[in-house]
């Protein structure tokens, strides 16, 4: 296996530069690194064997612009192969610079337009509940100014009324939405039900302690501060 | 009683005229209770049926929400919600049935049914109800005179347009079984009889071998057509799946034929189907015309379905004199 030598967190970074090149800070500086990497390391249940298993623990990449750190991430979890990393955005390569899941091994959803993740994460979530299927979380990992667009507010308003404490959504919020979200964003999902908590987003442990919290019918939200986008 | 009393004589004669006729052009159809029913008996043995409304038609699954919990999903006024859900159902393994009026199921979350569905590799069952003006006097917002083009610019759809409840019946529990996207246009407004489905362009009347060509009726264009060129020497062929479209059979039909000139009336945009009859026909030189909902201007009228069939000339009249048009040259 071409990437045994490359799992861990310190080698996101050069896994990173395979596709964008040796800038290893700007790897560093990717928004959702920290974020996406305490979501695989610590808290899904998934795994490349049991990417098809009907209990794994879904995770959906909503906010599908910049996914190196996630291709990386997949790929220092077994997922993918540095041999995918080297291809990447090449005509026959399964990685774009939007994910497709039926090219990615172990991407759940396809994405790129804004505004999806939530609604498909809300139908994951329905479609285990009427299955009997009470383990799994549906994660979805959305951009603060992702949220602009109106598809995400139909499915917060709907996930906590119809008590789908399956989902967490976690908003990596680096101040990128123009026109803001003044009160904050964890209040627009406190004011539809959910819980929320507002962590540092490069924090591992404050992270993962954020995303623990499952309540039976609550979704849960959590707000991932980074650095301001510049 | 004056009034009533002037109009018992006309209501006597129109009584009388439309009994000379063979059959009613237009019959009313209750498709949407059919799908309605087909998908609630289908749902006991099927447990991967799930249906997503979005407060329309709630009423008709109230029975199977109460047999089935968790297995009826209104979300509300939320129709982008409602196709990702149905998205995020197909990706567990469920098999989603979504059912509001067409316009606010394939128009406004258009880019759901291309992302959440056909991008994520996910099947569907959409069933629309509204067609092109079947609430006419709701206006332009309730109209969805361009469903089945929209879908056509997406590949991989199943586009059923029944002429007749029992084939809304028959339509639907096939598609229920399968993992494919689906879309049932659901009508109002029908023929007397059901035709077999399923199975490509059915000729209903047979042109001699001199005849002119052939008519392509779709769903409830049947009878009217029927009625409109029943003076012609042309095959009338009929369909209720015009996606995927019968090509090889079209091709069939026109080589039994003399003519080599088609006429498509369908009850959605005009021309929907003439890049279909131009591949189905590209071996030999044709002429085609195409009659549907007029793509000239928005029609700000409401009224009945009766009355926006005249006005677009999907009536029996405005056919036969386009038939006689085309075909008489």
């Amino acid at each position: 296996m071409t990437t045994t030598a490359l799992r861990r967190y310190a080698d996101l970074p050069a896994l990173v530069g395979l596709m964008t090149g040796d800038e290893k800070h700007r790897a560093a500086a990717e928004s959702t690194l920290d974020v996406l990497w305490v979501l695989y390391d610590r808290v899904l249940r998934v795994s490349p064997e049991t990417a098809d298993h009907p209990d794994r623990d879904r995770f959906l990449l909503s906010k599908g612009h910049g996914p190196a750190a996630y291709y990386a991430v997949l790929a220092a979890k077994g997922f993918l192969s540095v041999a995918d990393l080297r291809s990447w955005t090449r005509f026959d390569s399964p990685l774009g610079h939007h994910p497709d899941r039926v090219l990615v091994p172990g991407a759940e959803i396809g994405s790129g337009s804004l505004g999806h993740g939530l609604g498909l994460a809300v139908g994951t979530a329905l479609g285990l509940r009427a299955q009997g299927r009470t383990e799994p979380r549906v994660v979805v990992l959305v951009g603060d100014a992702e949220l602009d667009e109106g598809s995400n507010h139909e499915a917060i308003a709907a996930a906590a009324r119809l008590g789908l404490g399956a989902v967490t959504a976690v908003v990596v919020d680096n101040r990128s939405a123009t026109h803001g979200w003044p009160g904050g964003i964890a209040a627009r999902f406190e004011q539809e039900g959910w819980t929320a908590q507002t962590v540092w987003g490069r924090d591992h442990d404050a992270l993962a302690a954020a995303f623990s919290v499952r309540g039976p019918r609550t979704p849960h939200a959590v707000i991932a501060r980074v650095q301001p986008k510049e | 009683m004056t009034a009533t009393a002037t109009e018992a004589p006309r209501g006597t004669a129109a009584r009388s005229a439309s009994a000379a006729r063979p059959a009613p052009a237009v019959t009313p159809q209750p498709m949407r209770d059919a799908f309605a029913r087909a998908v609630t008996a289908s749902m006991d043995a099927d447990p991967r049926l799930t249906v997503v409304l979005a407060d329309i038609s709630t009423d008709r699954f109230a029975a199977a929400a109460a047999r089935h919990p968790g297995r009826v999903v209104n979300v509300g006024i939320r129709e982008q919600l409602q196709i990702g859900v149905a998205g995020g159902l197909a990706l567990t393994g469920l098999r989603p049935v979504v059912h509001t009026f067409s316009s606010f199921l394939v128009e406004r979350p258009f880019e759901q049914v291309k992302l959440d569905l056909g991008h994520q590799g996910a099947g569907a069952v959409l069933a629309g109800i509204g067609a092109s003006y079947d609430y006419a006097g709701a206006g332009r917002t309730h109209m969805a005179p361009g469903d089945v083009a929209l879908l056509d610019t997406l590949p991989g759809w199943t586009v059923h347009v029944p002429g007749h409840a029992d084939e809304a019946d028959r339509l639907v529990r096939a598609a229920l079984p399968g993992d494919g996207r689906v879309y049932v246009r659901l009508s109002e407004y029908g023929n007397a009889a059901p035709r077999p489905v399923g199975s490509g362009l059915l000729p209903v009347r047979t042109g001699s071998p001199r005849a002119s060509g052939v008519v392509v009726a779709v769903g409830p264009m049947l009878d009217r057509v029927l009625a409109a060129t029943e003076g012609l020497d042309v095959t009338v062929a009929y369909t209720a799946t015009p996606r995927p479209f019968d090509r090889a059979g079209l091709n069939r039909l026109v080589a039994s034929v003399g003519g080599a000139d088609v006429l498509t009336v369908e009850p959605y945009l005009a021309g929907t189907s003439a890049h279909e009859v131009a591949a189905a026909l590209g071996d030999r030189r044709h002429r085609q015309r195409a009659l549907g909902v007029s793509r000239e201007a928005e029609l700000r009228k409401y009224g009945s379905a009766e009355d926006h069939d005249r006005a677009h000339g999907l009536d029996v009249e405005g056919i036969a004199r386009s038939a006689r048009d085309f075909f008489l040259v």
